[in-house]
């Protein structure tokens, strides 16, 4: 399995003298890809809750104002990023964030920022019954999708929930035969063709470094030479 | 007495024993368990006790229902148990629909719903429209992915006094507001109540994009509905009898 990742650049000034040590509390389907764009990050700490929030979204703002909180407490962190778009929340968690003073992943869903924008406004305005997996929701698709929504227990409940979907769209992280077969194997449980697309990680890493780029213009005495550092 | 025990008892449940107030007390139950078989059942032993259909959908299958929005909005029951419950009624409905027809009644209001433009989240809608059904709305469901075109279209065809606009993604419940605006182009807002609702939606959202009502669950639907035209109605009867 491999992870195309783009070149970093290297000019970052060291005019300050104290690194940022950042807290990502992050949506578990995301941590796999956190890990990879962060791993030579030794700035950033990665802490997730559950995946399977992703189907009660309802209950994802106060469990990340307790990992906020939490995080606080503790006086370990000059920054708290939420690894969480809007997900579903109807505006919920940017009323935490605010409230918190904590800054999110931007987007409405990870879908689009896996995807970019613009590639996913396009595939939903072409085809709106679009269903998306990412690598972790195929590694999962069981677990989340067929027992988190009932499916498996419940077979007639699939066409509640699928009737309308007309595609699934893979959105590959790794170029992975075996997930893209799984995929499949997905996409025919829920009676639907699947188109893969792969989207590497370079769309989250930049969104974890525009995060970082505010924190640093916002937080005093905290410098960019972390990165420099990180990338040596 | 095990689970296992219990679970024979529950098997061996005959509900043609039970009295009516116990019935429906069970139908409520199996409703929120999502039992359509036996939904239908006792729909059938009530309706042979001489039961009107009306009172059946009233008292076992929408109150039934209401119970399983609350304990929804509450966090205790998810999206999948809903959807059973709501299979369950609907399998109720079945049976009495076409005896609520041969009665006649005239439906207490009319509402026109959809799923908004790029949408084809109808899981809410399809609730929302059948408890409207419920509790004696006549309900034109316009589908998903519904264009402020086909909206206007059926406002101006049904003359509805409601209309129910439904959206499940942040990206496509701002189309709501395009909805309404189109109403207020064609003169068609003042006659009409507009109810909004989906997961992602809040009061807030309702109030800014300027319809009359946000509703968090079904129930909340049918409850805004029945007191927003009650209070409609009572308007119009003021302004008709107020001497010019």
């Amino acid at each position: 399995m491999t992870f195309p990742e783009r070149a970093e650049s290297k000019s970052a000034d060291a005019t300050h003298s104290i690194p940022l040590r950042a807290l990502i509390i992050a949506c578990g389907a995301l941590v796999r890809e956190l890990k990879i764009v962060t791993r030579k990050f030794d700035w950033i700490t990665i802490q997730c809750l559950p995946a399977v929030l992703h189907n009660t979204p309802k209950l994802i703002p106060e469990m990340v104002r307790q990992r906020v909180l939490a995080a606080k407490a503790e006086e370990r962190f000059d920054a708290i990023f939420v690894g969480y778009m809007d997900c579903g929340t109807g505006g919920m968690l940017d009323e935490v964030c605010n409230e918190e003073g904590v800054q999110r992943l931007p987007g409405t869903h990870c879908y689009e920022l896996l995807a970019g924008v613009g590639q996913f406004k396009a595939w939903q305005d072409a085809e709106p019954g679009t269903f998306y997996l990412t690598d972790y929701l195929v590694t999962h698709f069981d677990r989340i999708i067929m027992e988190g929504l009932g499916i498996s227990k419940h077979p007639e409940l699939l066409e509640m929930y699928f009737r309308n979907y007309t595609r699934v769209i893979h959105l590959a992280q790794s170029d992975d035969p075996l997930l893209t077969e799984r995929a499949e194997k997905a996409a025919d449980k829920l009676g639907l063709p699947c188109k893969r697309v792969f989207t590497g990680v370079d769309q989250l890493k930049t969104q974890i470094l525009n995060l970082r780029e505010h924190s640093i213009k916002t937080i005093p005495n905290v410098s960019k030479h972390t990165q420099a550092h990180a990338d040596k | 007495m095990t689970a296992d025990d219990n679970d024979e008892l529950e098997d061996e449940l005959d509900l043609s024993t039970l009295t009516d107030d116990e019935l429906v007390e069970q139908m409520r139950d199996d409703l929120y368990d999502g039992l359509g078989d036996e939904i239908v059942e006792g729909t059938e032993i009530l309706l042979e006790r001489g039961w009107d259909a009306e009172k059946i959908l009233n008292d076992a299958l929408v109150e039934g229902m209401r119970i399983v929005g609350f304990d929804f909005r509450d966090g205790i029951l998810f999206v999948p148990e809903v959807l059973l419950a709501a299979n369950a009624m609907k399998a109720g409905m079945a049976i009495l629909r076409p005896l609520l027809v041969e009665t006649g009644a005239k439906p207490i209001g009319s509402v026109v719903i959809g799923t908004v433009k790029g949408d084809i989240h109808d899981i809410g809608k399809n609730l929302v429209a059948m408890m409207l059904e419920g509790a004696g709305f006549k309900v034109v469901d316009l589908g998903i992915n519904t264009s402020a075109e086909e909206f206007i279209d059926a406002v101006e065809k049904y003359h509805p006094e409601i209309l129910g606009m439904s959206a499940l993604l942040t990206t496509t419940m701002p189309y709501m507001q395009t909805v309404i605006e189109k109403m207020i182009e064609k003169d068609l807002r003042n006659n009409c109540i507009v109810l909004v609702g989906g997961a992602p939606l809040n009061e807030e959202f309702g109030i800014a994009i300027g319809a009359d009502a946000y509703c968090r669950d079904a129930a909340v639907a049918v409850e805004k509905a029945t007191s927003l035209l009650e209070a409609n109605r009572m308007q119009l009867n003021n302004i008709e009898s107020t001497p010019a």
